[in-house]
Order: structure tokens, then sequence, then C-alpha cells
């Protein structure tokens, strides 16, 4: 186990708000200490471009830009040159989308998915189906979005060339079969896309193991810097992919008479200056979190998971959606309270949580409410503030929503 | 309800909240094309809300409102419903101004808004500032689109 005391002394976020107790993990994380030195290191004494320069700087941030990819290698089990950074994981869903777009999906096809997606891996393929042949079908789920390999069986056919699916859904946490998935698509000669901004940060995720094709996720949800996100390939089909964005540092050799020669993969998918400072950060929080070890995480917020759900469920004041999930966010709402009025209050008792349908509208269909409250849990919280939560919510109820104004 | 001491009694402004919020006034919309109609909702805000306004001649004849949300955005758009409803458009807009100033935490003048004085404190929690607007950006609009037709 993890020693939770040592953990929060590392992240400044924790020590200037001793007050907050924060539960909205799932919308971002905290940073420790020695991403933010990483960060603040390269202005202060790292600067220069990648890629580009002939000088020993140059040189340096090449080496800690270029070094990230190495540990990202390490952290998902896959070659350095697998590993593509982008902006966040809804610009390595774009990348994926845009990329299949020219190839598989080329002469149209299907992509099937679940109802219970984050906007980013369902409005690309949305955009896919109505520019081009290409049709979007679902896997039914049951009432916490999860998918059974029967229904998924079922499903199945010939037609569909992707299945794309969020490893852990952002409302619910539920844990999709990802390699049993994996393994289907590729019985019909299909590709996986991944989604994994909730549960790269959250679980061990090996992507030789699970054989997924295609991964996505943002570095700050793992406790780096904004801005990054990561896209995993299988190097043969990256190299098959074409680059959404086009420009410098991307091509080889270009000529006035438009002849282009891309750099392979990675690099050709990387154009322009990109956030040099923030991919050197998120190399520092793959490398902090794999130090803790991400079995040592997931196992710490199983427990303190089921810890705050055997308490929330004596509040009989509190609707709860997911109790028998095991990991990821709790959704619930105060039984006749909307959830934004709840948060609300919650915010008043310094308890930070997110109401709303988070991106994921379509999965409040399948589970009959449009409006949750998610609080969602990483490995620097504490059984303290489960309690604190608890307490909060105990008094969650129209009056005490309006009284906050007051 | 418009003696000024009440509406400054913080338990009278909380009930007014929760009436408001439970028992919205002129909650339901009409099939009348005399009606200009906006919908109302964000990304940022998980409130969805119509409102209608019959405005003829410059006057704010009627307002209504339906859909789901909080008990600011209710209560809120509801008040606003009861206040403008009868006034001209000149007249709505010094209200209109006026509670936009008291929502941005500025001056205002609380002898024109009535019972709206209850989301005086709204400035306060700057996420809830889109619930208490909604319904007035609403109406807002609702004006402009009038006098544009004019
Ligand atoms: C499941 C899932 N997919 C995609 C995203 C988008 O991540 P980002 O905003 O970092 O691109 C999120 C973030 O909330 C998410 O939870």
């Amino acid at each position: 186990m993890l020693d939770v005391e040592k953990i929060r002394a590392d992240f400044p976020m924790i020590r200037n708000h001793p007050e907050l107790v924060y539960f909205d993990n799932g919308a971002t994380t905290f940073k420790p200490q020695a991403v933010i030195d990483a960060v603040v290191h390269f202005y202060e004494y790292g600067t220069s471009n990648v890629h580009r320069g002939d000088y020993a700087l140059s040189a340096e941030a090449d080496k800690l830009y270029d070094g990230t990819r190495d540990i990202i290698g390490e952290f998902l089990n896959c070659r350095p040159d697998e590993v593509v950074f982008t902006a966040n994981d809804t610009a390595s869903l774009n990348q994926i989308v845009y990329g299949l777009s020219r190839t598989v999906l080329k002469d149209g096809g299907t992509v099937l998915t679940t109802e219970a997606e984050h906007a980013s891996n369902l409005l690309p393929w949305y955009r896919l189906a109505e520019e081009r042949n290409v049709k979007i079908e679902y896997i039914p789920t049951d009432a916490v979005g999860l998918i059974s390999m029967d229904d998924a069986r079922k499903a199945m056919h010939d037609g569909v060339k992707v299945i794309s699916v969020a490893h852990v859904s952002n409302v619910l946490g539920t844990v999709q079969p990802v390699k049993e998935l994996a393994a289907l698509a590729h019985e019909y000669g299909a590709l996986i896309v991944v989604d994994g901004a909730q549960s790269v940060p959250h679980r061990k995720t090996d992507v030789k193991d699970l054989d997924v094709d295609l991964l996505a996720f943002s570095s700050h949800k793992m406790c780096g810097p904004d801005g990054v996100g990561v896209l995993y390939g299988k190097h043969e089909l990256l190299e098959q992919m074409d680059p959404l964005l086009l420009g410098g540092g991307m091509n080889a050799r270009f000529n006035a008479c438009g002849e282009v020669t891309l750099k392979h993969a990675p690099e050709k998918f990387e154009a322009g200056t990109p956030n040099i400072e923030g991919v050197i950060g998120l190399g520092v929080a793959a490398k902090y979190l794999m130090s803790i070890g991400m079995d040592n995480i997931e196992e710490y917020e199983r427990s303190l998971r089921a810890y705050f759900v055997s308490k929330a469920k004596e509040l009989e004041n509190i609707e709860i959606y997911n109790p028998d999930n095991e990991t990821g966010p709790l959704a619930f709402n105060g039984k006749g309270v909307f959830a934004q009025d709840a948060a609300g209050y919650l915010a008043s008792q310094g308890i930070a949580v997110r109401s709303g349908n988070h991106c994921a509208k379509i999965l409040h269909e399948i589970i009959g409410t449009d409006q949750t409250i998610r609080a969602s849990l990483y490995f620097y919280n504490t059984k303290e503030e489960a309690d604190r939560c608890i307490e909060a919510m105990k008094g969650i109820s129209i009056e005490n929503a309006i009284g906050i104004f007051f | 309800m418009d003696d000024k001491s009440l509406l400054s009694n913080p338990e009278i402004l909380r009930e007014l909240i929760m009436d408001h919020y439970q028992y919205p006034h002129n909650h339901a919309l009409v099939k009348d094309g005399r009606y200009l109609s906006r919908h109302m909702s964000s990304e940022s805000c998980i409130d969805d809300i119509t409102v209608q306004a019959k405005i003829t001649d410059g006057v704010i004849d009627d307002i209504r409102f339906d859909g789901v949300a909080c008990t600011i955005s209710t209560a809120s758009t509801s008040i606003m419903t009861d206040l403008l409803a009868g006034k001209t458009l000149a007249e709505a807009r010094e209200i209109v101004d006026n509670y936009f100033s008291m929502i941005d935490g500025k001056e205002y003048d609380d002898d024109l808004l009535g019972e709206a004085v209850a989301m005086k404190n709204v400035y306060k929690q700057a996420n809830r500032i889109k619930c208490a607007t909604i319904g007035w950006n609403a109406i807002k609009q609702l004006m402009s689109e009038s006098e544009e037709a004019a």
C-alpha cells in the first residue's frame, strides 16, 4: 500500500488549500512538486526549441522531450516511436479518427461504440459519419454502461472496421472488457481504439497485454501539465495514418512543386512547436506514478472508494447510481435536489465535486437521469476527506442549497 | 410583498426563492404565434430553459417559461416573469440593467428590483452567476428582437 501522508506532502495544491476536499479528479488532477519543478526548470534553465538548434541547449531540450517517449514507452509497455505527443486526449482522438478515415474507413464501414462515451470519442466519429459512408452503431450496455461480451459479439459484423470505447467511463467509472473487445475486433480484422482518459491515470495499462491498436489519454488527468496528450499507436498503423496537422517539424523535405515527404511516426504527427515543457513534465509525472506503482494506486483507490460508498449508502437523502462499481467516480444525487444545487451546497462546505451531464450526454438516457453529481477520487485523497464529504452530503437539501446565498 | 424591510430580511428572501422554485410563476409555454421564444442552454451550465414573451407596441404583455433548472435559475426567471410583465420596453430595460448591475456586484437601485433582490448575493458565487442570469438574458434577447422587428 502507499503512504498517503507522504504523497500528500508532494502536492502544493493540497498544502495551499488545507480546507478543500478535492473530489473532481476526473476533471483534472493536482501536480506534484517534481512536475512543477521540471516545467519551471525548463523555462529558467533549458528554454530552446526542439529538433532544430545547433547548440547544446537545444540538444538538451531534444533529449528531455524525446526522453519522455522512453518513459511513456515504459509506462505503457510499448516502443518509444509508438508514442505521439498531442494537445490532449481530445486531440489524440481527433487525430485517430482523421487517420482512420483515410485508411480502414476510406471506403466506408461501421464504427462500433457505446452510448456511454465522452463527447471527445463521439463527435469526431459523428462528423465522419456525416461526411462519409461511415455508420455509427452502439453496443448495448447495462444500467452502469457496461458492455457484456455477448452483446458485443451480437453487435459485431463484417462491416465493422473499428471498435472505439473508453476503457473507463467518465461518469460511472465502469470498466469495459477492453482486452476481450480487442480480441473480438481482431477476429473480424477490425481495429480497436481506446479512450484512456479515465483509465491510464488510475490503473496499469499494458498496451501489449490488452492488444489495443490505438489509445488516447491526457497528461493533466495523471498529475502532468495541461495541454499535453498522448496518442499511442502500433507502429505500422501510425506509419499508415496521415497527420491531421501539416507544417513545420513534421516534413523531411518539400519543394515548390508541392511534393512533400513526411517524416516517420511519431514526428510526422507533431507539426509545429510542441508543448515542450509540458511533455517534459508529463515524463516526470509518469515516473512519479510508476515510483508509487500503478497497482498500488489502483488498490488504494479501490479501498478508498469502497469506504466512501459504504458510508454514502447509509445516507437516506442520497441516491447512488453506481455503488457496485469497484473503481472510478461515485455518481449520485441528493433526493429531490437538482444536481447543481447540491454541488453548490457541497462547495460551500469545502467539497469540490462536479454536477452536470459530464460530456457524456446520451449516457443519461441509460441511467435514467439527466444530471448527476460526480465525486472522483485519486490516490492522494484520504478517508478523512471521504468522511468530510459524507458529513457535507448529509446536509444536502433544497433549503440548504438556497441557504448558501444568505 | 413589496415592503422594503421585508425584502431585506434574509429569511424572507430565502423563502421567496424556495417558493418561486417549488411553485414557479408563469411556468407553462403557450402555442401562440404572437409570442417570441428563446431556448437557453449552455455547455457549462446544466440548466435548459425556454422563455416566451408577448410584446405588443413596445409593451411586454406576458412572459412565460419552462424547462429543467436549478433553484437559482428557476426562481430568478420566475421572479423576472412577474416583474417585467406589463412594463414598457424602456421600463423593462432599466430594470434589467439594474438587475445585471446587482448580479455583477455593482451599485443598483433596489426600488426597481422588487423580489429580484433575493438574488443580491449571487455575485459572491461566481460559478452560479450564469444561473441567476439565464432567464434574464433570454428576455434581454427577446426585447432586442422585438425592437429590431418594430
Ligand atoms: C472519458 C474521457 N474522454 C475524453 C476526455 C477529454 O479529455 P481532454 O479534455 O483532456 O481532452 C475526458 C475528460 O473529461 C474523459 O473523461
